[in-house]
């Protein structure tokens, strides 16, 4: 496979290949009738999810550095250029990108009845930008991808929703936007005061700041990430947005948008300040909220009347296992933090799809307007019970398998917070458990739910891959650990050094020479350079792919 | 991918990934020269029952897929309806018990293959399951004495229990379902019992509580049974939270979940007595209290009885709930290694198995009363840990998985006669409640036979299995109290005392069970009566086979001194303690820390009088027991359920009532969690943080309105505006 | 000369400016505004005398302006005026948030 891919140059096309080709199946969306417009969008989504399977392959984890780079100036004026990568962290953001928006977009086809063409427009707009925001390695063009996000999720909570769409979908909107302005404030600061004269990532690892800097830039980028993964407190516009979201709309939240958050903290927040990032009293306040969120989270989401809310709210509780994972700042905690963002892609994706089938058949999201459904459509019960039990982390399926390494990783370095936060088991199974049983079990009492139809082929075909990829990660998480292990470990390795060198004053960073990790590949990364102060990392022309350090 | 897995477990042989731990375990064999032994697939044994699921679930999704068209179309579904049953419920007769009966022959084969002297357990490596940095969890099995004892246990009785479930089950609609859950319990529970680290084992232990919760609400349009369901699941996570927070203590201090280098470690690695030890010992037993029904998390076994009754037998009975002591057992060398958490554990096991026994006393349920016999059984085996006599724990549990699945599977017998009777008889007659019952005996002779020789087995007389093992935790409880230097002498010694009462409320309560169920007059009612009858040969059979081993179970671990002292009473005995040499390999280090520790054990009681002594008071004791309840019970007059409200007050009660446990955990546990989560929901998510959230939408929206009420619209208005500015702006360029 | 002038344009200037103030009529607000750009057209004029020919080009520069808008302007009026019979400024106020 890697050699058959390797005879086609896959490396060399398949980054701009996944950005750009859900932007012709916008075009071809609008172009084409009301009626082809999801069919027309499922194919797009399809092939893209198609080629992109490619990189399974095709990425070498190597030295965890960026592979398949290419770059090409944009506003020269500035030093932005547009300039992609993949590396172990991405590559699996972009296949879990790809292949919701395919199933999202399939999962649509029932739910969305009007302006079609524009629904789906919007989807594979969206697609375009999710990508883009994974693959881009220029700070300036990730943070046109990350704006770009918003512009079609607005829509498709506002336009397609539910009752309050308007009000969920500004409070999005507002949230997102207030955060992510502070970061742009952040990035032009980095950019001028560090003298970086580059929007190249490379460039903003190495600007130079100085612990105090460094506290408030991380403080602007946390706050712009932490709403978007959502931490609590500032997780209220999350279940608002789901409520009202289409079905597709909230799979592509849930499954995608959230892990922008967490990535950002991977990609940017730890490596662009590592010594903020492990100052104890950052890491004291972000562990907290992590468990608070997980804790607080589950609670709430077990008094939901609303089975969308519970759902949307057991996504903080999730997300919150991915925040102390990472600030754990130990690989297995890092490791977990990957394995839940993946998991939470799939398994709440999945909730989101199985709610959505509930709401088509009943249009009602209350909980209490089930019961029995067990008897009434058993194939839809059985995917309904695997996913939850996925989602609570049942050992053999992929939630268990990221819970316990973040679990882990937290405690090795953190034991109370570990500890209670490891309650956490207990709480998912307090707010799971109680919603299945009166959806699927309990009394078939509502003589609307006789009729309740199990699932179409149609369905199955939705819900089958989703149900094996739990299972899969759940047995077999290896072949995805390993291949981004030395990502993760790059970025760990980040932070140590930082740490090492944290005696030697503030500008800590920038005299970290030597001990120093670059994310880029051999050559023209500082790591290989002695001085890296001396050692701008201009726009690169495209780099040996997966080079070895 | 999955291919290449599936047939390197089938193989058995070890995969690429894992070669270095089945080196390392090769290498550590090979000092010993006993690495010679080849288990014959042992990956199929976890497989088969897997196999089994999955065929026997298409089966029942297709099934399902009938049924559930037919309710909506609003049809009548019953596939007993024509004259032969459909295929999807004639095959799992076939697909369940066979998987069972092809595991367990093979793990018998295994069983017979395995060198009595082999030390080091044999590691069976497939895949690397969670492989990340300095982790590495195998998927591997590790055999070895003690896993062995476990799958032969676990693969026997469930044979005998899917037997039995293919007639008990035979008319339930929902049978492949049926046979699916239970099937992939037993696989679970083989990976559970097979696993070579706690993180398998882990596999294992949330999977056989996922199969408890999903057979325990098996009948799930039942509110009150998929809330016993639910109720066992979330009491079992407590527990997994501890043996969550134990492994990964243990990986702190070990590097490694895997068995074999941490208890090869622990002498080294830990202080014995240490913070660290008793912590993840505490720890673990929180796991096993959660999985084995010990205080304080015993709450959910009883409730799990909603169950078909073969499922109590299985799970709640013989192989699930004794996960913990396994685990226990298991962990020998971190317990030896840690004192005070042994008493804890000892304690534990004591008066769990004392106030289990008392609710049994009261309880009228005939499931119930067995429910809280299991876990008073249960108690005894932590006891037993707790005392340091590991091969005395699994020795119980060996001998109660066999007597108590055949009171589960006898009480089911029982069941399904009246359910019958109860469908031809006037009014709601709970099938389940003893005062409805009495007399049993003329109308099903075998049931009653098997289930007296369960008894005697459980109530501890000679030679029935339980009587040896029951006396042996007994007396090392006993021996344990007055070891040289135990610093817990005293606490032992009233450990001791308690066995002793418990082991006789035990005789009572199995007494009166018997006879409130079989003997006396009936209950049942004049038109249920005629319709009472003995089961049909598919259950009487693993009834009979299991009433031998409950009758010759105990011989497999008869103490040297009994069999030596009462020549021609207990020494006509054919072997003695083969049980104890058999798992000498698995708990020599243990014993060896304890003695180190506690130096030997006694050979008298607190009170004076050696093991034999003991052992002869102990069967005349429980045998009077029993006489005395038979007579007890015999003269009290019972009236069927319906007119019965159950003792008035005081401790009879009390006991009646379950000691209130769940009141309790209703009031203090759950109840706050729940007004806490409203609290946060309403409080502190929609009041709070919403609050805030649309102070500061609604307040960008007053400042805008505010300032909109400059603009007036008149032009004029704004031309003055303009002049005042034009003017100021003027006069502060001209004069300032 | 030149001061005549300047503060014949001042003048000029403040009347049209009070006017535009303090009428209501939307014709002689008109009329106000068209005196302001004369005032200041007079002023150019004059200053022209001593700074070059420039003052004079921006006059016909602003005549031209002046001349577009008084058509645009006085054709907006009179649509007002037919839409609702009054050249009152103070009845459409509908141009405000």
């Amino acid at each position: 496979m890697t050699d058959l891919l390797a005879s086609i140059l896959y490396g060399d096309w398949i980054l701009h290949a996944l950005i750009w080709l859900p932007l012709a199946g916008t075009a071809h969306v609008l172009v084409s009738s009301a009626e082809r417009a999801r069919n027309v969008a499922f194919r797009w989504s399809a092939f893209v999810f198609v080629l992109s399977l490619g990189l399974w392959w095709a990425y070498d984890p190597g030295d965890g550095g960026f592979a398949m780079q290419s770059s090409a100036p944009w506003i020269e004026a500035w030093g932005v250029s547009y300039s992609l990568g993949i590396d172990g962290i991405s590559v699996f953001m972009v296949l879990l990108t790809t292949f919701t928006s395919a199933i999202a977009i399939l999962g649509s086809f029932e739910y969305v009845k009007t302006r079609r063409k524009a629904f789906y427009a919007l989807m594979l707009l969206l697609e375009t930008g999710v990508v883009g925001f994974f693959l881009a390695t220029d700070v300036f063009l990730f943070y046109v991808f990350f704006e770009l996000t918003l512009v079609p999720m607005y829509f498709i909570v506002g336009i397609w929703g539910g009752e309050r769409r308007i009000y969920a979908a500004v409070k999005f909107f507002l949230f997102t936007a207030t955060g992510s302005l502070l970061m742009l404030v952040a990035i032009l600061y980095v950019y001028f005061a560090g003298g970086t004269g580059s929007f190249a990532y490379d460039a903003f690892l190495n600007a130079g700041m100085s612990l105090r800097e460094q506290l408030w830039l991380f403080a602007a980028f946390a706050l712009a990430f932490g709403i978007k993964v959502p931490v609590f407190p500032l997780h209220t516009w999350l279940p608002d947005a789901h409520v009202e979201a289409p079905t597709p709309g909230s799979v592509v939240l849930a499954s995608v948008l959230l892990k922008m958050g967490t990535y950002g903290f991977l990609r940017f927040l730890l490596p662009f300040f590592p010594e903020a990032a492990q100052h104890p009293a950052v890491v004291a306040v972000m562990l907290a909220l992590g468990v608070v969120g997980i804790i607080y989270a589950a609670w709430v989401a077990a008094v939901q009347p609303d089975a969308k809310k519970l759902v949307a709210y057991t996504s903080v509780a999730h997300m919150g296992f991915v925040v102390i994972g990472v600030f754990a700042l130990t690989l297995n905690g890092l490791q977990g933090g990957m394995v839940v963002m993946i998991s939470h892609g799939i398994s709440t994706g999945a909730l989101f799809l199985l709610l959505g089938m509930m709401y088509e058949r009943r249009h009602s999201r209350l909980i209490e307007d089930f019961g029995g459904i067990g008897r009434a459509a058993p194939w839809f019960a059985t995917a309904f019970a695997i996913t939850a039990l996925a989602s609570i982390g049942l050992p053999g399926t992929s939630g268990f398998v990221g819970e316990f390494l973040a679990l882990l990783g937290t405690f090795e370095t953190h034991m109370a917070t570990g500890a209670i936060a490891a309650t956490g088991v207990v709480f998912a199974a307090y707010y799971m458990l109680p919603m299945v049983q009166r959806v699927l079990f309990n009394e078939l009492d509502k003589p609307e739910n006789r009729k309740f139809a199990d699932l179409s082929r149609r369905e199955i075909a939705i819900l089958a891959p989703l149900v094996a990829l739990m299972i899969w990660i759940g047995v077999h998480p290896t072949p995805i650990l390993e291949r981004t292990e030395p990502s993760v470990q790059a970025v760990l390795e980040r932070v140590e050094d930082a740490r090492m060198h944290a005696g030697g004053g503030e500008d800590a960073a920038t005299g970290a020479a030597g001990g120093f990790r670059s994310f880029a590949p051999a050559g023209d990364g500082p790591a290989a350079d002695p001085a890296p102060s001396g050692a701008p990392a201009a726009p690169r022309a495209a780099g040996p792919p997966g080079g070895g350090r | 991918m999955v291919t290449g897995v599936s047939a390197a477990l089938l193989a058995g042989l070890p995969a690429s990934a894992a070669g270095a731990v089945s080196e390392a375990a090769a290498s550590a064999g090979a000092s010993t020269g006993a690495a010679a032994w080849e288990p014959i697939l042992p990956g199929l044994i976890v497989l088969l029952p897997l196999l089994g699921f999955a065929l026997n679930g298409i089966l029942a999704l297709l099934a399902a897929r009938d049924s559930s068209a037919a309710l909506r179309e609003g049809r009548d579904w019953n596939p007993f309806a024509g004259p032969r049953r459909p295929a999807t419920h004639r095959l799992p007769s076939w697909i369940g018990p066979g998987a069972m009966a092809l595991a367990f022959g093979l793990a018998l084969l295994n069983f017979l293959g395995m060198p009595a002297d082999l030390h080091d357990p044999v590691i069976r490596s497939y895949w690397g399951w969670i492989v990340t940095g300095d982790l590495r969890i195998d998927a591997a099995l590790q055999l070895d004495q003690l896993s062995m004892v476990m799958t032969l246990v676990v693969t026997g009785v469930g044979f005998l229990i899917h037997v039995f479930s293919v007639g008990y089950m035979a008319g339930d609609p929902g049978y492949p379902r049926y046979f699916a859950y239970l099937n992939l319990f037993v696989f679970f529970m083989l990976v559970l019992v097979l696993g070579s680290g706690f993180g398998t084992m882990f596999v294992g232990w949330e999977g056989v509580g996922l199969c408890s919760y999903l057979l325990i609400g098996y009948w799930f349009s039942d509110r009150e049974k998929s809330d016993a369901g639910k109720k066992a699941f979330i009491v079992n996570r407590i527990g997994d939270v501890g043996f969550l927070l134990a492994m990964f203590l243990l990986f702190q201090g070990f590097g490694t979940l895997d068995f074999i280098p941490i208890f090869a470690g622990a002498e080294g690695r830990v202080a014995a007595g240490g913070v660290a030890v008793t912590a993840i010992t505490l720890l673990l037993m929180l796991g096993a209290a959660g999985k084995s029904a010990q205080i304080p998390l015993h709450i959910w076994l009883p409730d799990a009885m909603a169950g078909p009754t073969p499922v109590s037998a299985l799970i709640h009975a013989a192989t699930m709930v004794t996960a913990g002591v396994y685990m226990v057992v298991r962990s020998s060398v971190l317990y030896a290694l840690a004192p005070t958490s042994q008493a804890v554990v000892a304690g534990i096991g004591a008066l769990t198995a004392l106030v289990a026994a008392t609710v049994a006393l009261q309880q009228y349920d005939i499931k119930k009363v067995l429910a809280y016999s299991t876990v008073s059984q249960l108690g005894f085996m932590f006891l037993a840990a707790g005392v340091g006599a590991f091969t005395a724990a699994v020795f119980h549990l060996v001998t109660h998985a066999f007597f108590k699945a055949l009171l589960f599977l006898g009480a089911g017998a029982v069941i399904h006669a009246m359910h019958d009777a109860a469908h031809h008889g006037d009014g709601h007659l709970d099938e389940q409640d003893m005062r409805n019952m009495g007399g049993l005996r003329r109308y099903m002779p075998v049931t009653c036979a098997v289930m007296w020789i369960a008894t005697l087995a459980i109530a501890g007389i000679w030679p029935f299995a339980g009587f040896f093992s029951k006396d042996e935790i007994v007396w090392y409880a006993a021996a344990w109290a007055g070891a040289e230097s135990n610093p817990f002498g005293a606490l032992y010694a009233a450990y001791w005392g308690l066995a002793l009462l418990t082991a006789l409320l035990t005789a009572f309560y199995m007494a009166r069970l018997m006879v409130m169920t079989f003997h006396g007059a009936n209950r049942t009612g004049e038109a249920a009566r005629s319709h009472l009858h003995e089961a049909p040969g598919v259950m009487t059979a693993p009834l009979i086979a299991l009433a031998a081993l409950s009758l010759f179970g105990g011989w497999i671990n008869v103490p040297e001194e009994l069999r030596m002292s009462f020549a021609g009473l207990f020494g006509a005995l054919p072997m003695s303690e083969w049980l104890h040499h058999w798992l000498e390999p698995v708990t020599h280090a243990a014993a060896e820390i304890q003695t180190a520790g506690f130096g030997e054990a006694a050979r008298t009681a607190p009170v004076g009088g050696g093991e034999a002594a003991w052992a002869l008071v102990s069967t005349l004791a429980a045998a009077a027991t029993v006489a005395a309840a038979v007579r007890f019970t015999s003269t009290r007059k019972y009236v069927p359920a319906a007119e019965d409200p159950g003792p008035r007050r005081g401790l009879r009660r009390a006991a009646y009532d379950k000691w209130y446990f769940d009141e309790v955990y209703d009031a203090v546990v759950v109840r706050p969690v729940v007004g806490a989560s409203r609290w946060c929901w309403k409080a502190v998510d929609t009041l709070v943080i919403d609050g805030f959230v649309n102070f500061a939408g609604n307040f960008a929206r007053l400042a805008g309105w505010a300032a909109s009420l400059f603009q007036t619209g008149q032009v004029n208005m704004y031309a003055f505006v303009l002049t005042l500015g034009f003017l100021f702006v003027l006069g502060a360029t001209v004069f300032l | 000369m030149l001061t005549p002038a300047l503060y014949l344009s001042a003048v000029l200037f403040v009347v049209g400016t009070l006017g535009v103030i303090v009428r209501r009529n939307a014709i002689i607000i008109f009329l106000c505004i068209e005196l302001q750009l004369n005032a200041v057209n007079l002023a150019f004029v004059a200053l022209s005398r001593y700074t070059g020919i420039e003052g004079q080009l921006y006059v016909f520069f602003v005549m031209t302006v002046a001349a577009a808008e008084a058509a645009v302007g006085l054709a907006i009026i009179i649509s007002i005026f037919r839409h609702y019979e009054t050249v009152n400024v103070d009845k459409f106020n509908v141009l405000k948030w």
